[in-house]
């Protein structure tokens, strides 16, 4: 209860989880999908506010988390080569590859630059005609648009210096790919708030009438996850499957349409390989071939990378709900963020990273499993 | 990292054919691509991903949101470089 009282909606939050406590009446468990959620439901401790019947998992929407290693491995070919400037956004670069991690290139010499947006990319291919240019395209649908944009700029604006690595993935595909699981024990999903302002929630409906899972798109605050789970409570109380809104004052159905237009203009739709998951089909963004001359996996063969990822690591199953970090034989002992071993560790919105941040490894594993298992067995 | 960041809109600007802004947050004013919302007006509030404003806000939800993140320390990105001072040339607006 100590986060509770530490936050400023308290009172209002408590009433919420009071409406939870009326409506449980079995045992249901929730997966919030984006990494974000995860953050701010553990750093306020909302899962320990919960009924016991309740039990929250934490679902693959940490972009840097499911970032293939062999994708990392590729990107740090590329960035120690001497005529290249590789620029990424700065949560990358301390993510660990096969031989060690961005910092570790640029502490060796390697020109490795954070940038705020894609576009900074362009005035620094300008500024250094005789470099090329690459940017570490990673993300969901909320940064696609922006991806998506250095792109087609670099291509309108005749900027030749200037390529992409991409590693984009999509998260209506990882919701079928986690229901479609033979050992599948979610029920409900909290949508991603901001990859729906892009992409607006119609995505979902399908999904959710396919699989009759209920699916509340909703924000990231304390008050928005407490209430994005009485919503989906009620739906699974009463029978109901439906995708509703939470987030409306952010988002509407539609989302934002000169985003998605743009971003279909420069991606298509293919397989993509997640960290953790494997290969889930259509489930990213790739360039299109009139873009050939800004991908970067064109234009460097950094020849067959193997890569070979921790046998202990069971971020596989956390990611797809099966699993909580106490279940894993390395949390808080071989791996923490500084040593990872594997996906759900290596960001701060990854489930390993959260728990760890917010001291969860120093809790009591048994304990902690009788709060979020008691009554779904 | 798909938290976008409220802020307000200060300035508007053309900048290599693509509509920009000075968007503020908190004390840190910074640059964003006004492309997926070409509507807004200087004094509106937008919610940034990245450089780029994904969507309009009330100032209410903008005020919240930014005490929020503030709160769970999610505004690092805002501290990244500004690409003027690592040695490219500015492009005026």
């Amino acid at each position: 209860m100590k986060y509770l009282d530490e936050y400023r909606d308290g009172k209002l939050a408590a009433r919420i989880v009071d409406e939870i406590c009326r409506v449980q009446t079995k045992p249901w468990v929730i997966m919030e999908v984006c990494g974000g959620q995860t953050h701010s439901i553990v750093k306020h401790g909302l899962d320990h506010l919960l009924p016991q019947g309740i039990e929250l998992v934490h679902g693959p929407g940490c972009p840097v988390c499911v970032t293939p290693l062999e994708m990392i491995d590729k990107a740090h070919a590329i960035a120690r080569r001497p005529n290249v400037i590789f620029c990424s956004f700065g949560d990358m670069l301390r993510v660990p590859g096969s031989d060690g991690d961005l910092f570790t290139i640029k502490s060796q010499g390697g020109d490795v630059r954070i940038v705020y947006s894609p576009l900074d990319c362009l005035k620094i291919a300008r500024a250094n005609p005789d470099k090329q240019v690459v940017f570490f395209a990673i993300g969901f649908e909320t940064t696609a648009p922006a991806n998506a944009m250095l792109a087609h700029a670099a291509k309108q604006q005749g900027v030749k210096n200037v390529s992409i690595l991409v590693s984009h993935v999509l998260v209506p595909p990882a919701i079928a790919a986690i229901l479609s699981s033979p050992d599948n024990r979610v029920q409900a999903f909290l949508g991603p708030g901001h990859v729906c302002a892009v992409m607006g929630y119609s995505e979902y409906e399908p999904l959710s009438r396919q699989f009759r899972v209920p699916i509340v798109i909703t924000g990231f605050e304390p008050l928005d996850l407490l209430q994005g789970i009485l919503m989906a409570l009620q739906q699974l109380e009463s029978g109901r499957a439906e995708v509703e809104n939470q987030y409306s004052r952010v988002l509407g159905r539609d989302g934002n349409r000169p985003a998605q237009d743009l971003v279909l203009s420069v991606f298509e739709v293919g397989d993509r390989n997640w960290r953790g998951i494997g290969t889930i089909p259509a489930s990213g963004y790739h360039l299109r071939a009139e873009y050939a001359e800004h991908d970067a996996e064109h234009l460097f063969d950094v020849g067959q990378i193997a890569t070979r990822e921790s046998e202990i690591c069971i971020s596989g199953e956390i990611l797809k709900g099966n699993k909580k970090p106490h279940d894993c034989p390395a949390f808080g002992k071989q791996c923490d963020p500084q040593h990872p071993l594997g996906a759900t560790m290596v960001s701060a919105e990854g489930a390993c990273a959260a728990y760890y941040t917010y001291g969860r490894h120093l809790e009591q594993a048994d304990k902690l499993t009788s709060i979020n298992f008691a009554g779904a067995a | 990292m798909c938290l976008a960041i409220p802020g307000k809109v200060t300035e508007l600007y053309e900048q290599a054919g693509m509509r920009m802004a000075k968007v503020q947050f908190g004390g840190i004013t910074r640059e964003a691509c006004l492309e997926y919302v070409p509507e807004t007006q200087v004094g509106q509030y937008v919610l940034v991903h990245v450089g780029f404003a994904i969507s309009t806000v009330d100032e209410k939800e903008a005020r919240r949101t930014y005490e929020l993140l503030e709160e769970m320390d999610q505004l690092t990105e805002l501290n990244a470089p500004v690409v003027d001072e690592i040695g490219s040339r500015r492009e005026k607006p």
